[in-house]
């Protein structure tokens, strides 16, 4: 199991670090698509700004708490897409029939896939999203008592485990329908962008769906709530606001349940 | 205990098709019917059949890349669909349709990987290396992207690679499919030599015959999903009764050619076509032939898997 897992990450490591090498023989492409990166995914945080220059709040949070909100969504966001960002192909792996290849291999396909064109350049997204959300740790006027300080890395750890779980489950559905990666894409990226704002905008049964269906507010929405300490529009007890290893937990057992299934029922591409 | 062993395996497919403006029609196909076969250590079997007969679908499930539907197999003493990884590590596998290369990688790099992903100790990968770039002739490819090398330097590539982790058995799926004469015969030549040198089980899938009769003592016929002959080559002829084809150019048109134990079933201008029996030699008949007809060329054509087929449908017909 310890040896299992040992030899998984070595295997990402190597597949990862083959395709670093690649993506760095084209250095000057390599630096472009990263800034580019970098400013297009920044796009969000300005219509952010450009905002503010007419309000000073937005549904009770100020400019400083939802950079906060957003860098922390978006972090996570990052986070996850630069480790499996590329297993939306599978679909189109299925399709072709180059996912057959993964499956004849000594590491697991799922590593495979995850670790398949990984791409250095997403970088530029995290660095962008951390950016933000250092900014906002600096500019925010709280009390930073222990607590609040260690809610800071849980929030990215969790989070990112979230994101990475609904990224697997998007793909294991392609496994059932091969050309779902849109639909999957808009509940990830989609989901984040939603994240990215203050909860208290929306209507009481999005924020429902987004805390018992697609658990986003786990990322970063209770997280901050503790550590802004604001109240909770659904009035939860305060314990939610620390059940994000619940929630990535219960996310990565569906995602492994998903993909075994979808790796069991794979027929393959008759020639 | 064989290597191989299969025990009543199929596998099938639903499908749906479109009827008409809107409707679905779901379909079972399948693809494999209660197979049962055992394979030995250091065997090279050759798997022949039409196409659609059902041999891709047979080598995925050795392979654990699909699940059969109902039956037992076991490939070195594991069940391939639940100890895939694992098994990975002691099987070899070509696609002759596609590569299991990296696209964007030179050849040597995809080869680099694999070490890493295989961990292969650096002796073995060192004289592996040695001794496929030799026998394989890869030299002056290595450095070349797995996209822009030919079709029969591919296919090398991804033998080599198939090989590099000395598997004890290697799959290999039309591997001879798309390659001129000359590739066809290296490989094959190579294909013995591995087989006898290193040991290496092999079952091999093909529908061209020439494969077989070059390198395969043992062969198994596959035809719409059931195995149909698992036997000796000359077994194959002799049940089937398949007949080769003589071609004789003469210097001049003549008279029908007749020679002991041929048939002339077609004659074209000073081109004549003879059959005889497959399990004869064709050496007598030629130097027969050579003695009293004043001939330009000739050549042997060998029967086709499907003739073979329909010749044994024809000798013993089966029930259902
Ligand atoms: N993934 C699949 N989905 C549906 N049908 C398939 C699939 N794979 C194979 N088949 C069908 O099963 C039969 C056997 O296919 P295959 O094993 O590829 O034959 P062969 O390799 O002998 O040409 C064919 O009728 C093929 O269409
Ligand atoms: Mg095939």
């Amino acid at each position: 199991m310890v040896d299992a897992a040992r030899s998984d990450l070595r295997a990402y490591a190597v597949l990862a670090w083959m395709w670093i090498r690649v993506s760095l023989t084209y250095r000057t492409s390599f630096a472009i698509m990263t800034i580019g990166q970098f400013l297009i995914t920044g796009l969000d945080f300005v219509a952010i700004l450009v905002m503010f220059s007419n309000v000073d709040s937005l549904g009770g949070f100020s400019l400083a708490e939802i950079a906060f909100l957003y860098g922390g969504s978006a972090l996570c966001l990052g986070c996850a897409d630069l480790v499996l960002g590329n297993i939306e192909r599978l679909g189109q792996r299925i399709r072709m029939g180059t996912f057959d290849v993964m499956l004849v291999r000594p590491v697991s396909a799922y590593i495979q896939m995850c670790a398949d064109q990984f791409a250095l350049r997403r970088l530029g997204r995290i660095t962008q999203a951390g950016v933000v959300f250092a900014w906002a740790i600096v500019a925010l006027d709280i009390d930073w008592t222990w607590a609040r300080v260690a809610m800071i890395p849980y929030l990215v750890v969790f989070g990112t485990v979230i994101f990475l779980a609904l990224f697997t489950i998007g793909a294991a559905v392609q496994f059932w329908t091969s050309d779902a990666s849109e639909l999957a894409n808009a509940f990830t990226y989609g989901g984040s962008t939603l994240a990215e704002y203050p909860m208290t905008i929306y209507p009481l049964e999005a924020v429902k769906a987004l805390t018992f269906v697609l658990p986003l507010t786990f990322v970063n929405w209770y997280p901050s709530l503790f550590i802004l300490d604001k109240p909770d529009p659904l009035g939860l007890p305060s314990a939610v606001q620390f059940a994000a290893p619940v929630a990535a937990a219960v996310l990565s057992l569906a995602a492994a349940t998903c993909w075994r299934a979808g790796i069991r029922r794979y027929r393959s591409t008759g020639s | 205990m064989s290597v191989i062993e299969v025990q009543g395996v199929s596998r099938s497919f639903v499908v749906r098709r479109k009827v008409g403006w809107l409707g679905r029609e779901r379909e079972t196909v399948h693809a494999v019917r209660d197979l049962h076969f055992g394979v030995e250590r250091g065997e090279m079997v050759g798997y022949i059949g039409p196409n659609g007969a059902g041999k891709s679908t047979t080598i995925k499930m050795l392979t654990g890349i699909l699940v059969p539907t109902s039956g037992r197999l076991t490939v070195a003493g594991m069940v391939p669909s639940t100890q895939r990884t694992a098994l990975a590590r002691r099987i070899g596998v070509v696609f002759g349709q596609r590569t299991t290369l990296w696209w964007d990688l030179p050849l040597r790099d995809s080869f680099d990987l694999l070490r890493r992903i295989y961990r292969i100790p650096d002796a073995r990968y060192r004289a592996n290396m040695a001794t496929f770039t030799e026998l394989l002739d890869l030299a002056e490819i290595l450095d070349t992207p797995v996209r822009q090398l030919s079709l029969g330097q591919r296919m090398r590539g991804d033998i080599a690679a198939a090989l590099l982790h000395d598997p004890e058995v290697v799959y290999l799926d039309e591997p001879t499919i798309g390659l001129d004469v000359i590739s066809k015969s290296s490989l094959r030549d190579f294909l013995r030599e591995t087989n006898r040198e290193r040991g290496v089980t092999i079952l091999l899938t093909t529908h061209d015959l020439v494969d077989i009769e070059q390198l395969c003592s043992r062969v198994m016929v596959i035809d719409k999903g059931s195995l149909v002959f698992d036997g000796s080559l000359d077994g194959l002829h002799a049940l089937g009764d398949a007949r080769r084809t003589l071609v004789v150019d003469l210097v001049e048109p003549g008279e029908p050619i007749r020679s002991l134990g041929a048939d002339t079933v077609k004659v074209e201008g000073p081109r004549q076509w003879l059959t005889f029996a497959a399990d004869t030699s064709a050496a007598p008949l030629v130097a027969d032939i050579a003695r009293r007809y004043q001939v330009a060329d000739l050549s042997i054509l060998e029967p086709s898997i499907e003739d073979v087929i329909k010749q044994m449908y024809t000798r013993t017909p089966r029930e259902g």
